[in-house]
């Protein structure tokens, strides 16, 4: 990619976005929009850096529940998925299970959870971001270690391979990019949970808390600040799990052999 | 001691149900040391699952195979043979050269012995340059010289291809071919060859074992021995088109006798 290639790249969306923004603003002038109906975006922005240090606060709560969440369920959806390649009767038990759970919205779950625990235990909602992410992380890469080319199976059967060599030397390779690629859906995704599931009570500490009690309070605009600080958030999540992905496919055709 | 026996052997997939496939019927065959065998005939004729019979990734209904004078499931168990296929499959996560050390991996051997072998096996396959290349990045004749390098990796005496050429261009299939009796008369290797082209078979082979489907099995072999040295002048030679004309009729004969007009459909004239 060329210099002003991608610097046409950024320069497009980041236009769009000021001028959406200055839209906005000049849209609450002009009909002269009370501030409990939208805030302009000023005034989210002053509150934002006025409240930075309480948004960080909170981030910080939510943030380590979905980062908690995301790893605890990664590990076990990754052990999960080995047993069920070993394994396949379990595979066709689990996986329609799994599947089924991922159509529905479980993070209501944590209703059920917080009568399990103590008031203001973060466990709750920790079971619940570990939950979404395992169930991505196991159907994908479960996938990873079954749908291996036949060609690579008779080429390792003609060199005597025992189960364990062609599990290390070709089965977990290939689950590799399927990894990166269930971490990249649940990050995002162990973010948005941990969010919701301050809905449903317990500590009034994270970001999601935070949101709802200012929109009760009719202070729009902090509820704004609040909801940019999850966005950002939320994106920070995302951008890690594109550069581990890259770091960990550099110099390697796997990715770009699952994207052809 | 022949490279590869094959005595009264058959291969019945399904059996017993409706489903029945007689894939192989009373096949034998016997492949001298250093002898260039390729096996062609109509889809179906079970060509690539005898193929697979000596390679031991398939077990024979009834009949024996023998390769190197041990049974097929002990040759494979001490990797007497390399094997390679239509699709190169080579893993893209491992550089060219690491895809050549993998059977030697395998056997245990330490990675300086390991590198020392994949450096020869590229130099032999001319490719000397693109050890630390990956797979990707190598054309599809290029992957499939690195394809033939790994299954020769372990030196093994006998060589199993089943239509490892399919997927080239003519262009590159005619080089390949070239190549692949090079680097055999170099490395004195036993090659059983599947096939779909009959001017492939005949260029490349000692004898031409010419399949029939419904059930499959062999119907006749052709003695095509177009000398030591051949090059790009023996394709234009007689000996070279009554050889191709040889072995078309003997197919043309697998047509005739089952009035089929799909038998021979699957057999390529180029």
């Amino acid at each position: 990619m060329t210099f002003a290639n991608r610097l046409r790249n950024i320069a497009t969306p980041f236009f769009f976005g000021v001028a959406f923004l200055a839209f906005w603003e000049g849209a609450v002038k002009f009909f002269n929009l009370k501030p409990y109906f939208l805030a302009p975006p000023s005034k989210i922005l002053s509150n934002f850096f006025d409240n930075a240090s309480r948004i960080w606060e909170a981030a910080s709560v939510s943030g380590m529940n979905a980062l908690v969440g995301l790893i605890a369920g990664t590990v076990f959806g990754v052990a999960m998925s080995f047993i069920l390649s070993r394994f396949r009767f379990l595979n066709s038990l689990i996986t329609p299970l799994a599947i089924a759970l991922n159509a529905v919205p479980i993070f209501v779950l944590v209703a059920v959870l917080n009568n399990m625990y103590s008031i203001t235990s973060e466990i709750p909602r920790r079971i619940m971001v570990s939950l979404v992410v395992y169930f991505i992380v196991l159907v994908n890469v479960a996938k990873g270690l079954t749908q291996v080319k036949s060609t690579h199976l008779e080429i390792m059967r003609s060199y005597a391979a025992s189960d364990i060599q062609i599990l290390r030397k070709v089965r977990v390779p290939n689950a590799v990019p399927y990894l990166f690629t269930a971490l990249k859906i649940s990050a995002p995704a162990a973010v948005i949970t941990s969010f919701v599931s301050e809905y449903f009570g317990g500590s009034q500490n994270g970001l999601g808390s935070r949101i709802t009690s200012n929109i009760a309070n009719s202070k729009n605009a902090a509820a704004w600040a609040y909801v940019l600080g999850a966005c950002l958030l939320g994106l920070v999540f995302y951008l890690v799990s594109v550069v581990l992905e890259n770091v960990a496919s550099r110099g390697n055709g796997a990715t770009n052999n699952t994207n052809k | 001691m022949s490279a590869v026996h094959v005595a009264g052997v058959s291969k019945i997939f399904n059996q017993g149900t409706p489903k029945q496939v007689d894939a192989l019927v009373d096949v034998n065959l016997t492949v001298e040391p250093g002898e260039f065998v390729s096996l062609i005939g109509p889809s179906g004729c079970g060509k690539s699952t005898l193929l697979r019979l000596i390679a031991n990734l398939l077990e024979p209904t009834t009949g024996a195979v023998t390769v190197n004078g041990k049974t097929a499931a002990q040759s494979r168990l001490d990797q007497d043979y390399g094997m390679a296929f239509q699709q190169a499959g080579l893993f893209d996560w491992r550089s060219v050269a690491k895809n050549i050390e993998l059977p030697l991996e395998l056997k245990g051997w330490d990675t300086e012995k390991r590198a020392a072998r994949a450096k020869e096996m590229l130099e032999l396959v001319k490719l000397p340059e693109f050890a630390d290349l990956m797979p990707w990045q190598l054309s599809g004749g290029m992957q499939q010289r690195i394809a033939i390098a790994r299954a020769l990796a372990a030196h093994p005496p006998l060589l199993l291809m089943d239509e490892p050429f399919g997927a080239l261009d003519e262009m590159t299939r005619e080089y390949m071919q070239g190549e692949l009796l090079r680097i055999c008369a170099e490395t004195k290797t036993t090659v059983v060859f599947v096939t779909h082209s009959i001017p492939e078979a005949v260029y490349l082979s000692n004898r031409v074992v010419v399949m029939s489907p419904r059930p499959g099995r062999i119907t006749e072999v052709i003695n095509v021995n177009l000398g030591e040295n051949r090059s790009e002048d023996t394709r234009a030679a007689d000996n070279f088109f009554a050889g191709i004309t040889a072995v078309r009729e003997a197919l043309r004969g697998t047509h005739a006798d089952h009035a089929n007009a799909g038998a021979i459909r699957g057999v390529e004239d180029r």
